[in-house]
């Protein structure tokens, strides 16, 4: 099993949940998150007084996948969140050990 | 005797109502501004403005704003110590004043700008101060720096016409740029300047935590106005209204004034500009309201808050931590409404014919407040300095002094927790 975690722009969250349950995807875990890479921040100004704000906002999509659908989620993630601009975001994939389902307790690849 | 004027009774009642409105519109426009760890005490700091002063003002505040003059600087306390003799007349009758309103009436109205004056000064020293030192010096300060004050502008002291510059002009200081503005901006200052830093500033963020909350706060100043300004003219009359119109024309001009400034110098106009730009525009009308024209009122308002805009940023060349820029706001502009006033007076001022008199009465009355409310706040604040200190430890001023100094916090994070369930409630 997979986990791919996607962290976008927060105005392409909409286009990637909807191209996310279009692929089949039955789940996801979406959260607000904040950083920068190559886009850097930006300043705001208070009453004269200079602040310079170097996290941006951003929105982080996680979702866990069996190893073979990893790549297609990817790629889903991947074109539903483009715009071409600095600051469009990383989709990365890491092995997952084991997954339970809390409700029935289940293991492995029949929780996801 | 005159007579009762009802209508003019209601006015003062509605007035006084709408000043006190001030200070909680004061505790919001503060308490957005600092950050989301010291809102509470921000808040707490105007609020307990309220409960001291409203005690002390009916024990000895009243006496030594309009009791009988001790020496042209305050009126004697125990004159009218507890409102004896302020409220009925030795046959028993409510005592009226000149405009019909009772005057009992006018002691509440005076009583709520004495509140807002003190809590005004609390922006110089946010997030930094403990609670109950704030206490002592609000007791301290309302008594030896306000009283006196309202007493040479208002109540027949130096300052006032009947003092020794009334030969030169009437001064005038229609609601209270000098008793007030001048006054909180200079005790803001030297309180900066006493109390120290708050730790982090010039290098760590201390933006305004919530925006909304100061622009709420602005509007419910702007609407306690109308009873600060319309209100001075102590009945429901055409200078009433004078008063009204001139006190919205200049906070509107001073809001674009500023506006225009963060536009140019900063690239965007901000809403935390606009609502500072409105307090500006208050302040320097206060004096003014009453004789100036509305068209005159356009140019004070706007260079109020231009000059303003301009100044809030000296507190980082010059190094003194006036946190929510009481002096950038309030003495500033303070000192430009008092002495505008000397231009722009339709029937005294410079440019309506009416020489330099005006102008030379309103610049010393602005000095001398200055001077008076600086030898006095220095005074209280080394004093109390000396006495135990102003500032909670540094580690509480980072953990935030909410929680150090009120045992609250102000707003609930998911992450938290509920921590436990209650144990018990106390009795």
């Amino acid at each position: 099993m997979k986990l791919v975690t996607g962290v976008i722009q927060p105005h392409r969250l909409d286009d990637v949940k909807s191209a996310l349950e279009a692929a089949g995807v039955r789940g996801m875990t979406v959260s607000e998150a904040s950083g920068y890479g190559r886009q850097k921040g930006h300043t705001e100004v208070y009453r004269g007084a200079e602040y310079t704000v170097d996290l941006v906002p951003k929105v982080r999509v996680e979702v866990l996948v069996d190893d073979e659908d990893a790549k297609a989620v990817v790629d889903v993630v991947v074109s539903a969140a483009q715009t071409g601009k600095i600051g469009d975001g990383k989709v990365w994939v890491v092995p997952v050990d084991d997954v339970a389902r809390v409700r029935t307790g289940e293991h492995g690849v029949s929780a996801l | 005797m005159v007579e009762l004027d009802t209508g003019a009774t209601a006015w003062m009642l509605v007035s006084a109502s709408l000043v006190l409105l001030m200070t909680p519109g004061l505790a919001l426009f503060y308490g957005g501004m600092v950050r989301g760890k010291s809102v509470l005490n921000m808040m707490m700091m105007s609020f307990s403005a309220i409960a001291v002063v409203g005690v002390i003002y009916v024990l000895w505040g009243w006496s030594m704003s309009y009791g009988s003059d001790v020496g042209g600087i305050f009126g004697n306390p125990f004159d009218q110590f507890g409102l004896s003799g302020a409220i009925y007349d030795s046959a028993g009758n409510f005592l009226i004043d000149d405009y019909g309103v009772p005057g009992i009436v006018g002691v509440g109205f005076q009583a709520t700008f004495a509140v807002i004056t003190v809590a005004l000064i609390s922006g110089a020293i946010a997030d930094r101060v403990k609670f109950g030192t704030w206490l002592v010096f609000v007791a301290l300060w309302v008594t030896l720096g306000y009283f006196p004050m309202a007493h040479m502008v208002w109540g027949g002291g130096l300052l006032s016409g009947d003092g020794p510059f009334g030969s030169i002009a009437t001064p005038i200081d229609f609601a209270g740029g000098t008793v007030v503005h001048i006054n909180a901006g200079v005790a803001g200052l030297v309180l900066a300047l006493v109390v120290g830093k708050r730790k982090g500033f010039g290098t760590e963020p201390m933006r305004p935590h919530n925006l909304p909350l100061v622009m709420l706060g602005a509007a419910l100043l702007w609407f306690g106005w109308f009873g600060f300004n319309a209100g001075s003219a102590f009945t429901a009359d055409g200078n009433a209204g004078l008063a009204w119109v001139n006190t919205t024309v200049a906070t509107s001009a001073a809001m674009l004034g500023w506006l225009l400034v963060e536009r140019l110098r900063d690239g965007h106009a901000t809403s935390l500009g606009a609502a500072s730009g409105v307090v500006a525009g208050l302040v320097a009308i206060t004096p003014a309201a009453g004789s100036v024209s509305p068209i005159g009122a356009i140019p004070l308002g706007a260079i109020a808050g231009v000059l303003s805009a301009l100044a809030v940023g000296l507190k980082y060349k010059l190094g003194y931590d006036d946190s929510l820029d009481v002096v950038g706001v309030h003495l500033v502009s303070g000192l430009w409404g008092t002495v505008a006033i000397g231009f722009l007076a339709t029937e005294t001022g410079l440019f309506y014919g009416g020489g330099a008199a005006q102008l030379a009465v309103q610049v010393i009355i602005a000095v001398v407040a200055v001077i008076f409310s600086g030898v006095v706040t220095a005074v209280i604040a080394l004093a109390i300095k000396a006495a135990g200190g102003w500032r909670v430890t540094p580690e509480n001023e980072v953990a935030g002094i909410d929680l150090a100094v009120h045992g609250e916090t102000a707003y609930e994070t998911i992450t938290q927790g509920s921590g436990s369930v209650i144990r018990e409630v106390r009795a």
